[in-house]
């Protein structure tokens, strides 16, 4: 019976489930070494409202200003994460069986380090991207406010929100690809 | 809040460094492989959420009962509770039509940054768009109707 069992999740899982579950470790003793130190859950998308208030006096922006330093060197940390990665694993400095590097997007070389651009169109990126910035701020939080640190609490709001955001991003997506939207 | 820890930003930034690091392993920075889990072509990105977030559940269940307040800030050690409303569903389901129509969620597209991807300025750039025309509008709702009571 048990040697069906990789056909199956082959299926399911085309490139493994090992990059998948290491990096969303990596993601999760991120948020938890903050926790622990701090107290603090800490979630991405604020620091859109937080950085804002630098630049605006509105009420909506000027209630993170308590946080929006945190949040500038958390997100510079979670840029540098990003290349970090790219100099080390993805530019084959560090090779290991658990990452798969598969085949999306262009990958290009500069100053030694192999980088990666995506080959999704631009206006996607820009139309998609504003209905995170309004989505995330209304709904009060994202993947990884909702995601990990609120499910991470089992927290019933953030349950809900992430159900609403899954199944509306599955309809939207499968939508886009049905009318012939690539890449 | 003025006279927090020395420690306070760089274990901010350790911590936002294997955040960023994780979302690069596990492609998650990449749109196109969010794209193949929405479209059901490679479910990998489930490992990657609730992967995340059983490793902060367990920190969030233990360290309460281990210590009463974080060493760097005092503050008392809770879970992430939202107050629900209906804002939580409308905003999601904005959120979702985002996230389906580029793939990239705001943690994502930080990391993709790192990773070289300068295309995904143009959602960053959508993303703080978003963030000013909401936030631009809810301040002129509250001021003109009532102060907020945020518990963000």
């Amino acid at each position: 019976m048990l040697e069906h069992v990789p056909l199956v999740t082959a299926g399911l899982f085309p490139n493994g489930v090992s990059r998948y579950a290491v990096g969303g470790l990596f993601v999760g003793f991120g948020v938890l070494v903050i926790y622990v130190g701090t107290g603090i859950a800490a979630g991405a998308s604020t620091f859109l409202e937080s950085t804002l208030s630098y630049a605006s006096e509105q009420s909506r922006f000027q209630q993170y200003v308590a946080s929006r330093d945190w949040r500038v060197v958390f997100t510079l940390g979670i840029v540098l994460g990003g290349a970090v990665f790219a100099a080390t694993v993805q530019s084959g400095l560090i090779t290991t069986a658990l990452y798969e590097a598969g085949s999306t997007g262009e990958l290009y070389e500069a100053g030694g380090v192999t980088f990666w651009s995506t080959s999704i169109q631009p206006w996607r990126l820009f139309l998609g991207g504003i209905f995170v910035g309004i989505g995330t701020r209304v709904g009060k939080g994202c993947t990884s406010g909702h995601g990990v640190c609120g499910v991470g609490s089992a927290s019933r709001t953030s349950i809900i929100g992430v159900m609403t955001f899954l199944l509306v991003a599955i309809a939207t997506a499968q939508i886009v690809a049905g009318l012939g939207v690539s890449p | 809040m003025g006279n927090r820890h020395p420690l306070f930003k760089p274990l901010v930034f350790v911590g936002g460094l294997s955040f960023g690091f994780g979302l690069g392993f596990s492609q998650m920075a990449r749109p196109e492989v969010v794209l193949d889990f929405l479209q059901f072509e490679d479910f990998g990105l489930l490992f990657v959420m609730f992967g995340a977030a059983i490793v902060s559940g367990i920190g969030f269940t233990l360290i309460p009962r281990v210590r009463d307040a974080a060493p760097l800030t005092g503050d008392r050690y809770e879970r992430r509770l939202k107050s629900f409303d209906r804002n939580v569903v409308i905003g999601g389901a904005i959120f979702g039509v985002g996230w389906g129509l580029s793939g990239i969620c705001p943690g994502a597209a930080y990391a993709s940054l790192g990773t070289g991807n300068i295309s995904i300025l143009w959602a960053l750039a959508g993303m703080f768009t978003g963030a000013y025309a909401q936030g631009y509008w809810r301040s002129l709702s509250t001021s003109t109707e009532r102060t907020p009571t945020s518990v963000d």
